[in-house]
């Protein structure tokens, strides 16, 4: 099956500049792509630059080096209004905290439309409403919260009015920047059926970025795993999860508590040590298994395909 | 709960629930916006509802005031001059001090000498004084105390004749100058406070929405214009511009507006990274759009609550400026060009100070109140 | 086992704007030495409240104990005076919150932070105190703690700093620690070091530890027993096996049907639907009727009581009731009953 690519991320990078001298690479270099209808997942620890990545695909900040296409369109570089319109309709972003991603001074209604407005898709005030209450109920609410107001809303539903917002522009990929970590257990699991049927019915391809590596294994079909900005590793998720090659990946796995306390009573955890991989040598991401790509030196690549075999 | 009880439950309860509806998403609470909630919880606060009042008598006086008798501003009349406060209806209630006269008490060393020392001070028209001997004294100095009343009004032969607050030195009505001066110093301080609010804004506004370069180089320009102090200034522009509202206006708006830019600067930097921006900005909303409809809206309450505050700053600038001769000079008046005129005569003709010193404290009082209770109503904390 | 603390059908009240916000309606549970007990609910459940309110740490006079009794060894908290609970507070019980940052001073070196406590409550001189305190750190494992001691929270990382938090909390040998999501803010591998850290620590100093997470894979990595909580009330109460092995209260079944297992893609997650409801006026009845698909008509009449399943577990819900209806929880929660790992396509084994 030869899978069509909707987002190619090269060499991607974004520094902050601290002060006169200092940088902060918080992405230094990261490349994949993204297949049409898939869902990828993004996995690190808080500060690892996945969030960075996130909001750098999409225009939110502008890269340093590298390069997105998107469709095979580079996304970076000067734009007039129209193509950067014609973009902002294609890509979307659902946030992470459901109490900030919502303007507390405007009603769901006007919310929503939003992006109707921006982009002028709706010619009259009741094709507006209606496309709103449309979306509503793909989201799961009704069309009586229309006229309410965001402090009104549990996190639960201010994360579906989140999603409904994004998909007002028929969006054809949408990046979730860890749109589950605010919110509870149960109602996690509400906003995720909801991302997955969606998915379903307007075929949709996710950039799913968390940190919370049960959920994202659920929902991704691939996984990349970064650390200090770069990505680590990169497989199939059942792949990733099965057979973890980079010792990070493996610490990171490990760490995971499950809600089985038999299987937690006997979980070892493994700690990771970055000196393992030597000073020396050029980290690059290397195929070890095909469709399986670790970051490492030549000589550990041997060892890894070794081990392999 | 006792086991019998548990047993005597009517086995058909024991059913499944047929929903009627899915309430499960139902929102019971009744729907509400930001304003309405501040506004219920600012009327719900007795004192600012009061002040409010307040404010808005000391406005409608300020119009109509100097209206409602037939004197001018500025019509002298040495005949006239320091007449006390007489009003019809509270004539015959002396202690008010409104029934037209003057009195004092004298102090001699007999009555006779007391009473002298009274005539004389009130142009010894011995038919309008009234003598009251509270002390007799026994011959040592001061020991005797005689209280005068005077009634001026007939002295002058002016029965008919009512100043209400009395008449200044000059002879001028004291309440058209008091309602003429509060509307000079009521419109100073809006207009300052509207001008602090304009520049405030969206100086403070453009340096954080920006950021970068632009922030730096505004700021630095801010911090300067900060550390000149503006008495100075005044100093400066007085002797250039005539002295008058516009002067003062200027006096006081040329850095009173770098307070109001600094809060605006720290809540756009806030908001401007919150996700519900970003979200805007992905949908590809113009950077217009974004400033008026996700920015201003969200920082409208502090806009008003420091506006608020900012008023009665200017009001009291204002009397600073025309109590140390700055200001407002005669014959315009404002409440601090006439409380520096009532300073004058402090100690023979007290209700010249009075009246204005009453209108500036009220005023500077209810409109802290009210700020008070804005920025009550305003914090989302205190509606739930 | 002896009982530590016993909670008697406590109830805390909010009194806002709005009028009274029931956040607690009648908590009963008992804490033995040495035992871990985890709370888990969602947000708003009370769960939080309740370790507040043993804490005496309610924001009076807004927050208040309506009724009910918290017995430490017997004795009333809930009685005492503010004067009182201080000397009760890091001694008897101590507490570690979910923001490492906020809950140590900035402008203060740790070493202090943690020595303050033992001068005051054990009159420990300076010297006594900052050898205990060097102990402390290396109890909780800070590499280096005699450099470390000098300095100052901001010179810590995020995992560190909620270990010199623990240190802070263990200072005086507490009978009880309540730990109120510690690691939420965490990273999952600084999660885990902490996780082990509590619990190698209970094994040294068998104190018992109150543990107030909503993330159930900490429930089970650290628990003894588990109580999970909804809507201010307790509604199902068990050691750890109980509530993962035979979950009884259809919202247990919800908690862990919502959690994804290893092979679980293809399946839809059981998410329980709606939200919680709003404390101002608990509805009558069962507070989760709304959201359960189990519901039954007495549901909406009355408030289930605790049904007994075992000596050591009990759940508050009408299907318990020798009348009602046999109702088997959902399949994707048996299939989570039989443990999560063993799903996996390869076995948890292998990770």
């Amino acid at each position: 099956m030869t899978r069509e690519k909707l987002l190619e991320v090269k060499n991607l990078q974004k520094h902050f500049a601290v002060g006169k001298k200092n940088t902060i690479k918080a992405v230094d270099g990261v490349s994949f792509d993204i297949f049409k209808g898939e869902t990828f997942g993004l996995v690190g620890e808080s500060g690892c630059g996945k969030s960075t990545t996130g909001r750098t695909i999409i225009r939110l900040y502008d890269a340093t080096g590298g390069e997105v296409k998107f469709n095979g369109e580079d996304v970076h570089g000067r734009k007039n209004k129209s193509e950067l319109l014609k973009f902002n309709r294609k890509m979307q972003m659902i946030f992470q905290d459901p109490s900030s991603s919502l303007n507390p001074r405007m009603t769901v209604l006007d919310i929503i439309a939003e992006g109707l407005d921006v982009h002028k898709l709706v010619k009259n005030e009741a094709e507006r409403k209606q496309k709103v209450e449309e979306l509503l109920e793909s989201v799961g609410l009704n069309k009586e919260h229309a006229t309410r107001f965001p402090h009104e809303f549990s996190g639960g539903q201010r994360q579906r009015i989140g999603i409904a917002r994004a998909l007002a522009v028929d969006p054809e990929f949408i990046i979730a920047d860890e749109p589950i970590s605010a919110l509870d257990v149960s109602i996690q699991a509400q906003v995720v059926n909801l991302l997955k049927k969606l998915q379903k019915e307007r075929g949709l391809t996710y950039l799913f970025i968390a940190h919370d590596l049960s959920m994202v294994k659920y929902i991704s079909d691939r996984i990349g795993v970064m650390y200090m900005g770069n990505l680590v590793e990169l497989a199939e998720s059942d792949e990733l999860y099965n057979n973890p090659i980079h010792p990070y990946t493996k610490s990171l796995l490990s760490a995971i508590p499950l809600p089985d306390p038999r299987y937690e009573r006997a979980r070892k955890r493994i700690a990771y040590d970055p000196t393992v991989h030597g000073t020396d040598g050029d980290f690059e991401l290397r195929e070890v298994v095909p469709g399986h790509f670790v970051r490492c030196t030549a000589k550990e690549f041997e060892r890894y395909q070794n081990e392999q075999k | 709960m006792d086991k019998n009880n548990l047993k005597n439950i009517p086995k058909d309860l024991f059913v499944p629930l047929v929903r009627k509806e899915d309430t499960s998403e139902k929102i019971s609470a009744p729907s509400r916006t930001f304003f309405q909630d501040a506004k219920r919880t600012l009327f719900s606060n007795k004192p600012a509802v009061f002040s409010m009042i307040l404010i808005l008598f000391i406005i409608i006086m300020s119009i109509v005031g100097p209206w409602m008798n037939n004197y001018g501003s500025d019509e002298q009349d040495l005949k006239r001059a320091k007449m006390p406060p007489r009003v019809p209806a509270f004539e015959n209630v002396s202690w008010l001090g409104m029934n037209g006269t003057l009195s004092g008490t004298f102090q001699g060393k007999d009555v006779q000498q007391a009473s002298a020392k009274a005539k004389a001070r009130f142009d010894n028209k011995e038919e309008f004084i009234d003598l009251e001997v509270i002390n007799k004294g026994d011959g040592t100095r001061n020991s005797a105390e005689v209280k005068a009343t005077y009634r001026i009004y007939e002295a002058k032969d002016m029965k008919d004749t009512y100043f209400w607050f009395g008449s200044d030195a000059l002879g001028r009505d004291q309440w058209t100058r008091l309602w003429e001066g509060t509307r000079v110093s009521l419109i100073i301080a809006f207009v300052a406070a509207l001008l602090d609010l304009v520049i405030g804004v969206s100086y403070g506004g453009i340096s954080a929405f920006y950021g970068g370069r632009v922030d730096n180089i505004m700021q630095r320009i801010a911090e300067i214009l900060v550390g000149i102090p503006n008495l100075v200034i005044i100093l400066l522009m007085m002797l250039v511009l005539k002295p008058g509202i516009i002067s003062i206006v200027i006096a006081l708006s040329i850095t009173g507006w770098i307070g109001m830019s600094r809060i605006v600067r720290g809540e756009v930097l806030k908001l401007k990274n919150q996700e519900f921006v970003l979200a805007s900005r992905t949908l590809g909303t113009s950077n217009g759009t974004i400033i008026r409809k996700h920015l201003v809206p969200n920082i409208s309450g502090i806009i008003i609550i420091n506006t608020m505050f900012s008023v009665p700053g200017a009001i009291f600038f204002e009397a600073f400026l025309s109590f140390i001769g700055l200001g407002i000079v005669p014959p315009d008046a404002s409440l601090g060009s006439l409380i520096d005129l009532g300073f004058d005569n402090l100690r023979l003709y007290p209700y010249m100070l009075v009246f204005p010193a009453i209108v500036i404290s009220v005023l500077m009082i209810a409109f802290n109140i009210v700020g008070d209770g804005l920025r009550d109503a305003f914090d989302p904390k205190m509606h739930k | 086992m002896s009982k530590l603390l016993e909670v008697k059908d406590l109830k805390v009240s909010f009194n806002t704007y709005n009028g009274e916000v029931h956040a607690v309606r009648g908590v009963t549970f008992d804490l033995n030495k040495g035992e871990t007990l985890a709370i888990v609910g969602e947000s708003g459940s009370g769960k939080s409240v309740t370790s507040n309110a043993i804490m005496r740490l309610l924001p009076e006079p807004h927050g208040f104990i309506k009724e009910g009794q918290i017995l430490l060894e017997g004795v009333d908290l809930a009685k005492k005076t503010s004067k009182e609970m201080q000397k009760i507070r890091g001694k008897d019980i101590s507490m570690v919150f979910q923001d490492p940052m906020s809950s140590l001073n900035p402008t203060m070196k740790i070493g202090y932070q943690i020595m303050e406590g033992l001068m005051k409550h054990q009159n420990m001189s300076k010297t006594e105190a900052r050898k205990t305190a060097l102990e402390l750190l290396t109890l909780v494992g800070i590499p280096r703690p005699d450099v470390r001691i000098n300095q100052y929270p901001h010179q810590f990382s995020g995992g560190m700093r909620q270990r010199v938090v623990v240190a802070i909390a263990l200072a005086c040998n507490p009978k009880i620690l309540i730990a109120d999501e510690p690691t939420t803010a965490l990273d999952v591998t600084i999660q885990a070091q902490i996780l082990e850290l509590m619990k190698s620590i209970q094994q040294k100093t068998d104190s018992a530890i109150i543990f107030i997470t909503h993330d159930l894979g900490v429930v089970a990595n650290v628990a003894d027993r588990v109580a999970v909580m909804y809507a201010g009330k307790i509604v199902e109460i068990g050691t750890v096996d109980d509530i993962f092995y035979n979950p009884k209260h259809p919202y247990t079944w919800g908690l862990i049907g919502s959690m994804p297992t290893l092979d679980s893609s293809d399946e839809e997650l059981f998410a329980i639907p709606g939200s919680p409801p709003n404390m101002l006026t608990p509805p009558v009845g069962d507070a989760f009727a709304p959201r359960n698909h189990f519901a039954l008509e007495i549901d909406t009449v009355m408030e289930p009581p605790m049904f007994k399943v075992s000596d050591t577990h009990y759940a508050a819900t009408w299907l318990l009731h020798p009348d009602a209806p046999k109702i088997e929880p959902p399949a994707a929660v048996k299939h989570r009953m039989q443990g999560f790992a063993q799903t996996g396509t390869k076995g948890g084994g292998k990770r």
